[in-house]
Parts: C-alpha cells; sequence; structure tokens
C-alpha cells in the first residue's frame, strides 16, 4: 500500500520527461531554434514533479502515523484514560495498535476494539487521500511543466535552479542535523532539571539512579550527582591514554625518521586494521581475554582486583586509541619543514638528536591536537566500556577497581525504556548533554591547536 | 676515527672536533635506545592485534562446526495422530528412538528417558514436526534426521567440556558421557559444516543460534544508510567543494560537518530516540531507524572523501569543458564528477564499513531486543550483527563465548571484504594526473 504513491509518481517523473522532450522536439523539428537541449526540457519537467512531490509524501508518511495515534486516542470514550499516567496511555495505544493488527490476547473491552477499528479506518482512509494527493498534484505540475515548453524556453537554467537548491538543501543537512542534536538533548535535558535540581546533578557525589515502583516505596528518590561518573570516565580515560599515548606515540617516531621504506609500508595497514575493528569487538576482547588476565596477574600479587576493573577497559580503550595518536603525530612529524631538519643535521646532532630536539618540539602543538582528539575519543566511546566496565558509580580513583562512565550510564539507563516521563531516562539525556558539551569544546580547542599549527608551517 | 680519540692526551685543551668524537658514542648509543623503543612500541601494537586475532580465532573457529546425531525415527500414530497435527508427541517419539539405540537404558524410569531426551537439541522435534505436517504420510513410518544435539554434548564432542575434571563440576556427568560414546561408536554422531549459523535466526538455545535476523537487520540498514547518505553526502560535497561561495555560511556548513565527524556516536543514538522514535514515531529497533542514524554519521565522511576526490581533478579539466560552451553545472556534472567516481565509492565504502561495525546508537534505538525470525521489510524489528555480538557476548550459556568469536569473525569478515573491494577500486581505476 505504502509502495503505491512512489509508483505513481515515478510513472509521473517518467511521463513529464517524455512528454516535454518530445514537444520539445516537435518545436525544434518545425524548424525552430531551442533555447536549450531538448533533454533539458524533459529533465525539468522530471524534476518539478519529483521534488515537491517526493517531499509531500515523505512529509505525510511521517506525520501520518502520530497523528493518527492522537486521533484515535482523542476519540476513545471519556473516563476510560483517567488515572493513567503517559507510560499507561502509551500501553493502551500499544494494545490497540496490536487488536488492529488481529493478534488479540484475552478478551480486550470493547472500546478498545471500537477504537482499534477506527484506527485501521483512519489508516485505510489516509493512504487513500495519499494516493488521490499525489496523482492530483502530479497532473497539475505536469501540466504546468508542459506549458512551460517554449522555443525561448530556459529549460536549462530551470534545471540547473532546481539543482542547486537541491545540492543548498544536502549541505543544511549538517547543519539541521546538528541543530537537531542539541534541540532534543537540551529539551529532555531541561525536562530532566524540573524534576532534579541542577545544581543536585552538577555537584551530587551519589548517582543512584532508581524510580519508585510504587509510590510509598521509601528511599526510592533515586540520586542523580553526576560527579562519581565523570570521574570514572575520567580514571577509565587516563588509563587509556597511559597505554595509547607513548606507544602511538614512539611508532609515530621510529615510523617517521628510522623506519626502513619497506616496514613501513607494512605496518601503516596493520595499524589501520587496528584503527577499523569495531568497538564492540574491543569489548569481547576486553572480557573474554584482558580482563581474566589482569585479574589472575592482580591476585597472583595477592591485590584485589575486581573482575570488571577499570584497567581493563581503559587498556583495551588505549589498545583501540594506539592507531589514532600514532597517525595523528605522524602527520604532525611530516608537516615539519624539510629546513628545519636539514639544519638540525648540517649542526652536526644525530637523526636521534634532531628527534628529540628540532622535530619533537616543532610538532609538539599538532600532537597535543590530536592527543585532544583522542581524550574526546575516549570519553565518547562507548562498547568498551559498555561491556567491560562496572555499572555501579563510585567516587574512587583506584583503577583496579570497577567504576562506570558517562556512557555506560546513557546505555543502561535508555537500554529497555520507552517512555520519557521519569527521571531515570530523562538524566540519560542530561548525561549525553554534558558528554556532547565536553567532547565538542575539547574537539574545538584541538581542531584550533592543530589548524593553527599547520598554518605556521605553511 | 679511534686514531682521533687514541692520540696522545697533551695538556693541550681538546679541538671540538675531538669533543664531538668522544661524545658520538654515547649520542649514537642514544639514538639507537631511542629506535629500540620506537621498535618495541611498534612490537606492542602488532602483538595486541595479533592476540586479538588469534584469540578470536582460537574460541571462534568451533562454532563453524556443529554436532550432529543422525537418528531414525518412528513416527508413532498413537502419538501424532494425523487428525491431532501440528500438535502430537513429536518429543516422545524422539525418546522413543533414542531409547532403542542405548540398549541397556531403562526408559520406562522418567527422569532418565528425560535426562536422555536432553542429549537432543530443544529444535529436534520441530524440525520432526515440521517435516510430518508438510507430509503426513510420514505417520506410520521410519524417518530418518540428522539434527543437532543440544550445547553441553556439543562442547562434550568438541573437547570444551574435559572429561578429566571431576564429575561434580562438570555440566555432563558420567552416565551421560557413556550415552554419548555408545552413540559415537555407532556412527551417529557427525561434526559437519555449521550452517545453521548462517541459516538461523536467533534462539535462546545456543546449538540453534543463528546469525540470518542479524546478517539481513544488519543489510537494510545499510541499505537505508547508504540510499539517503550517499546522494546527500555527493550533492553537499560538491557544492561546497565547487559553488558555494566564500561566505559565514559555507564556513558555518564546513564547521558542522568536521564537529559532527568528531560527535560521540551514543550522542547520535540520544538523536534518533528522541527524534525518531520519539516526536517522528517511528516503530522501535526497526533497521530503518538504525540506518536513519548511520546516515547522518556516515554523511561527514562521505562528504570529507568526495570533496578529497573532487579536489583531485585537474582545473584543467574543468578550463577545456568551461572553454568549450559547457555551464558550470555540465561540468561538473559530465566530466569532473565521472572522474571523481572511484575515489567518492572509495570513501563511500569506507564509511559504510565503519557504519556496519557500529553498535552504540542502535543499542539505543532497540535493536539489541531478542528475535526470532528474520526481518522482511526494513520497518520489522531487528538485530544487526554487532548487537548480535553484544547480545550473545552478554548471555551466560558456555555455548555462546565461541558463537560471539565466530560472529565476530563473520562481521570482521565482511569489512575485510568491504575494504578489499575499495583498495581494488582505487587501485584498478584512480588516475594519475
Amino acid at each position: 500500500m505504502t509502495a503505491l504513491p512512489f509508483l505513481l509518481l515515478i510513472l509521473a517523473v517518467v511521463a513529464g520527461y517524455v512528454v516535454n522532450r518530445r514537444a520539445a522536439r516537435l518545436i525544434r523539428d518545425g524548424g525552430n531554434r531551442l533555447h536549450s537541449m531538448t533533454s533539458y526540457h524533459g529533465i525539468f519537467s522530471a524534476l518539478l514533479i519529483l521534488v515537491p512531490v517526493l517531499t509531500f509524501t515523505l512529509l505525510w508518511l511521517v506525520f501520518q502515523g502520530p497523528i493518527i495515534d492522537r486521533i484515535t486516542m482523542a476519540s476513545l470514550p471519556e473516563g476510560v484514560l483517567d488515572g493513567l499516567d503517559s507510560g499507561g496511555v502509551q500501553l493502551v495505544l500499544a494494545e490497540i495498535k496490536s487488536v488492529s493488527r488481529g493478534q488479540v490476547f484475552g478478551t480486550p473491552e470493547d472500546w478498545k476494539i471500537a477504537a482499534a477499528d477506527r484506527f485501521v479506518m483512519l489508516h485505510d482512509r489516509a493512504d487513500w487521500w495519499l494516493v488521490v494527493a499525489v496523482c492530483i498534484l502530479s497532473l497539475g505540475l505536469l501540466a504546468f511543466a508542459r506549458s512551460r515548453v517554449a522555443a525561448d524556453f530556459r529549460a536549462r537554467q530551470g534545471v540547473e535552479g532546481i539543482v542547486s537548491g537541491l545540492m543548498i538543501f544536502c549541505s543544511t543537512v549538517a547543519i539541521f542535523t546538528t541543530v537537531g542534536i542539541i534541540v532534543s538533548l537540551s529539551y529532555e535535558t531541561m525536562r530532566f532539571f524540573d524534576r532534579v535540581p541542577v545544581a543536585d546533578f552538577l555537584f551530587g557525589l551519589n548517582w543512584e539512579p532508581q524510580i519508585p515502583l510504587r509510590e510509598d516505596q521509601i528511599a526510592a528518590e533515586g540520586a542523580f550527582g553526576w560527579l562519581p561518573v565523570i570521574l570514572g570516565t575520567i580514571v577509565i580515560t587516563v588509563v587509556a591514554l597511559i597505554v595509547a599515548v607513548p606507544v602511538g606515540l614512539f611508532s609515530a617516531i621510529y615510523l617517521n625518521e628510522f623506519a626502513p621504506k619497506r616496514l613501513r609500508s607494512v605496518v601503516k595497514p596493520v595499524l589501520e586494521i587496528l584503527a577499523g575493528v569495531p568497538t564492540v569487538v574491543y569489548g569481547f576482547f576486553a572480557i573474554l581475554v584482558v580482563a581474566p588476565a589482569i585479574r589472575n596477574f592482580g591476585q597472583s600479587l595477592g591485590l584485589d582486583v575486581a573482575p570488571n576493573t577499570a584497567l581493563a577497559a581503559g587498556g583495551v580503550m588505549g589498545i583501540m586509541l594506539i592507531p589514532f595518536i600514532s597517525s595523528f603525530a605522524d602527520d604532525a612529524l611530516s608537516a615539519v619543514p624539510q629546513a628545519m631538519r636539514d639544519g638540525a643535521l648540517g649542526l652536526g646532532s644525530t637523526r636521534g638528536e634532531m628527534m628529540t630536539t628540532v622535530l619533537f618540539p616543532a610538532a609538539l602543538p599538532g600532537i597535543v591536537g590530536g592527543v585532544l582528539l583522542a581524550v574526546s575519543r575516549a570519553i565518547g566511546e562507548t562498547m568498551i566500556v559498555v561491556m567491560a566496565a562496572g555499572l555501579m558509580a563510585k567516587m574512587t580513583i583506584n583503577p583496579l577497581d570497577s567504576v562506570t562512565t558517562v556512557t555506560v550510564q546513557i546505555v543502561t539507563l535508555l537500554i529497555g525504556d520507552t517512555s520519557f516521563d521519569n527521571p531515570k531516562t530523562l538524566a540519560a539525556f542530561a548525561l549525553g548533554m554534558m558528554l556532547f558539551l565536553v567532547t565538542l569544546i575539547i574537539n574545538i580547542f584541538a581542531l584550533r591547536i592543530v589548524r593553527k599549527y599547520r598554518e605556521a608551517y605553511d | 676515527m679511534t686514531d682521533i680519540t687514541n692520540a696522545p692526551a697533551g695538556p693541550r685543551k681538546a679541538t671540538s672536533t675531538e669533543l664531538v668524537a668522544a661524545s658520538l658514542k654515547r649520542r649514537r648509543r642514544k639514538q639507537m635506545r631511542l629506535q629500540w623503543i620506537g621498535l618495541g612500541a611498534i612490537s606492542i601494537a602488532f602483538l595486541m592485534l595479533f592476540i586479538l586475532v588469534a584469540s578470536l580465532v582460537s574460541t571462534g573457529w568451533q562454532a563453524f562446526t556443529q554436532t550432529h546425531l543422525t537418528l531414525e525415527v518412528y513416527v508413532d500414530p498413537e502419538e501424532i495422530p494425523e487428525e491431532r497435527l501440528p500438535r502430537g508427541g513429536f518429543d516422545d517419539a524422539l525418546a522413543a528412538s533414542l531409547g532403542q539405540m542405548l540398549p541397556g537404558v531403562d526408559m520406562s524410569d522418567r527422569a532418565t528417558a528425560r535426562a536422555v531426551e536432553g542429549i537432543l537439541s530443544n529444535g529436534a522435534q520441530f524440525e520432526l514436526r515440521d517435516r510430518v505436517v508438510s507430509d503426513p504420510s510420514l505417520i506410520g513410518q521410519s524417518v530418518t534426521m540428522t539434527v543437532p544435539v543440544s550445547d553441553p554434548y556439543d562442547q562434550l564432542n568438541k573437547g570444551l567440556i574435559e572429561r578429566a575434571t571431576p564429575e561434580v563440576n562438570r555440566r555432563v556427568k558420567d552416565n551421560e558421557i557413556a550415552w554419548f560414546d555408545t552413540l559415537a561408536e555407532n556412527g551417529a554422531i557427525s561434526k559437519p559444516f555449521n550452517f545453521g549459523l548462517f541459516a538461523n535466526a536467533d534462539s535462546r538455545f545456543p546449538e540453534l543460534a543463528g546469525l540470518k535476523g542479524a546478517l539481513v537487520g544488519s543489510f537494510w540498514a545499510l541499505l537505508t544508510c547508504f540510499v539517503i547518505s550517499f546522494p546527500l553526502g555527493i550533492g553537499a560535497a560538491i557544492y561546497l567543494e565547487e559553488f558555494a561561495p566564500k561566505n559565514k555560511l559555507s564556513d558555518f556548513i564546513e564547521v558542522n560537518i568536521n564537529n559532527l565527524a568528531a560527535v560521540p556516536s551514543v550522542v547520535f543514538g540520544l538523536l534518533a530516540l528522541a527524534v525518531f522514535i520519539g516526536w517522528f514515531g517511528l516503530p522501535r529497533s526497526a533497521p530503518f531507524v538504525g540506518g536513519l542514524t548511520l546516515a547522518l554519521m556516515t554523511m561527514p565522511t562521505i562528504i570529507i572523501a568526495t570533496r578529497a576526490a573532487l579536489k583531485a581533478v585537474p582545473p584543467s579539466i574543468r578550463e577545456a569543458a568551461l572553454g568549450l560552451g559547457a555551464s558550470k553545472q555540465q561540468v561538473v556534472f559530465q566530466h569532473v564528477l565521472p572522474l571523481a567516481m572511484p575515489g567518492i565509492l572509495t570513501g563511500t565504502i569506507i564509511g559504510l564499513a565503519q557504519a556496519l561495525g557500529e553498535t552504540a546508537p542502535l543499542l539505543l534505538i532497540g535493536m539489541n531486543a531478542f528475535i526470532t525470525s528474520a526481518a522482511s521489510s526494513p520497518f520489522d524489528s531487528s538485530t544487526a550483527l554487532p548487537t548480535q555480538i553484544f547480545i550473545w557476548a552478554d548471555s551466560p550459556e558456555r555455548g555462546f563465548v565461541s558463537r560471539t568469536s565466530a560472529a565476530i569473525l563473520v562481521l570482521l569478515g565482511f569489512l575485510v571484504m568491504m575494504n578489499a573491494v575499495a583498495i581494488y577500486l582505487r587501485q584498478k581505476f584512480e588516475r594519475k594526473w
């Protein structure tokens, strides 16, 4: 059923192309000189139909579902929804929908069956209206495009205008996405701060996002202080950097200056493989190999190591970041002008001294920018920590203990929960907002350093 | 050099040449040390990659075979009357046939009978049921079936359960091992390639669980992602590279694209959850929503790759076409874009490969549900390959460990394949100007 409007649309587009091109050909064959080539007349008609009708159909399909849901719920007999919170209302709607699909469990009340019938009827009607609307719109545009065909009609300019508009729209999608992220996050975050004071969130030392299962439950308020969560994130990030920065940096130094060409051509692709491994694979690697290994090693030394120690998650995240840091450092070292290398060598330094005393300091801003980008990736990295780090938020900086991170909390709070009306799910959006802001600031800062430094040598 | 350092040391001051020569050995050693540290760092990275792959292969290869049991089942009309189909005592029929293969086992004892039945996978009775339902004339006859054994016996056969461990710590008891050995001696046990890994959807039972649902879900999600991000990405890149005036708006767009490329993936998941599911009312767990989210994440990659490919086309091409009277758009769409296509496709495939491995946003939109059938459209609930890995990694059953590794190997196989295609395209079609 949903395919029908699209089929009609394709038909209209093809028809528009054929009709207009043929009309233009007739004019040309009649001995008139056309301004544009005949195919441009065809494409003009096709685009003129395609763009508005497709936009219209997609918008219709996006809004049809929610609007029909709303009409159905509004037409329910009075009183049946009294005393239900929004989760309960959602459940009623879901039940009506499943009844409308013919999946009946038990015996639903009569008003639910009536609502389901109404729901089906509305959908059928909406589908037909869409088909009718697509037909009318397409035919109208077809006729309009056909009426424009004339010897001096500037069809090519028309087409190019439409194409330009489309391309501008494409490039604004990035802006829409950013706006979408900011608006949706801040909207849900505001709703969260309606329920939980901002100060409690920013400065609270406890993170226990339980929600009461019953009204009369004691101690079920939940605590939403994000400090232990961000502290855990910092612990894991630091562990990751301790692994990644030296390894990445020294391999970049070696690759850039000392490695024979053959070795370089082998090592670079291998590092790229390491960078291309999905993070869920690293997460499984952490729980399968690294965490047990660290635990056994720690216990042989008599240390008390938690099964999901921050060392495992951080260490594996460090492995993930090695290629990232190494390629950034390599680029930064390569960007140092040859004259500086020559100068250092000409003054009699060894290649090692040239690296440590000239190249490395000169490349340092670029390297720092790369490390900062790695920090922002470590903070935002999700799967490794979801699989290998803990769930309980603790105020500890002991890497042997289990800590939790911002991303872990976002994922665990939102898995399997649909309703957006309790502090638990909204807290995830507040954490997401903080995550977005922190990584954004670090990224902007890092990109600025990298760019400024590149300009200095260009 | 040795001549100089060995020269007789007089009261005169050492020349700078001598000083340098004297320190040279130490300085060379320092450089050697730096080189060795660098080599060590690279070896660490190599070692980690090796351990990663080795541990996955060593746990995962077992899941590519599956222990099967071949048995002859008498479809007893008493147990399975035709008029009651599709209901009937299929499990009893299987148990009876197993009892005949294990002489000396008292099948009248209910506990023993149940234990014997436990050798077979839970799916065996459904396979028998499906065969009988599709051909009711089988009732009253004997059917030869090859069905998977249940997970503990599979592990026993693969040597993952050590026979040497004390019985209390073992999931398979001594008498059960004896039954299995009897079956194996009679040649009923085989270990063929595990087609179920690709032909089955998810299941609670490791021996039945497969990747079909995840593969289909990933396919729909990637298709949606490609259909949306490819045209949008190319359009945006062409505009920014070829047409955009240098003004505030273009700068702003560019800053946005660069920032989007660095936004954590979980934030895209939050966006999808709040906007696509919360506001637009699109279905949860649907590969379409997943693909939409992945498209937003892939677009910056495609834009950046396309711009690089467009930049690599020499200006002479544009000037020649312009000189012959082509309009600016004709130049771009008829000359520059076709020449840049190999580079664009390479970048797109690499972007899609990243999208295939992306997990966190899919978790947030609910693509980690337990779904036992493959999606037939992008709007059905489904899992994807990486989320399936996440689900299996979380499962407590031992049998899922090797399945998880196998699923990861399949995922890595796809990634290697996609990257190989990208490299091939680049080398085959890329022109050096």
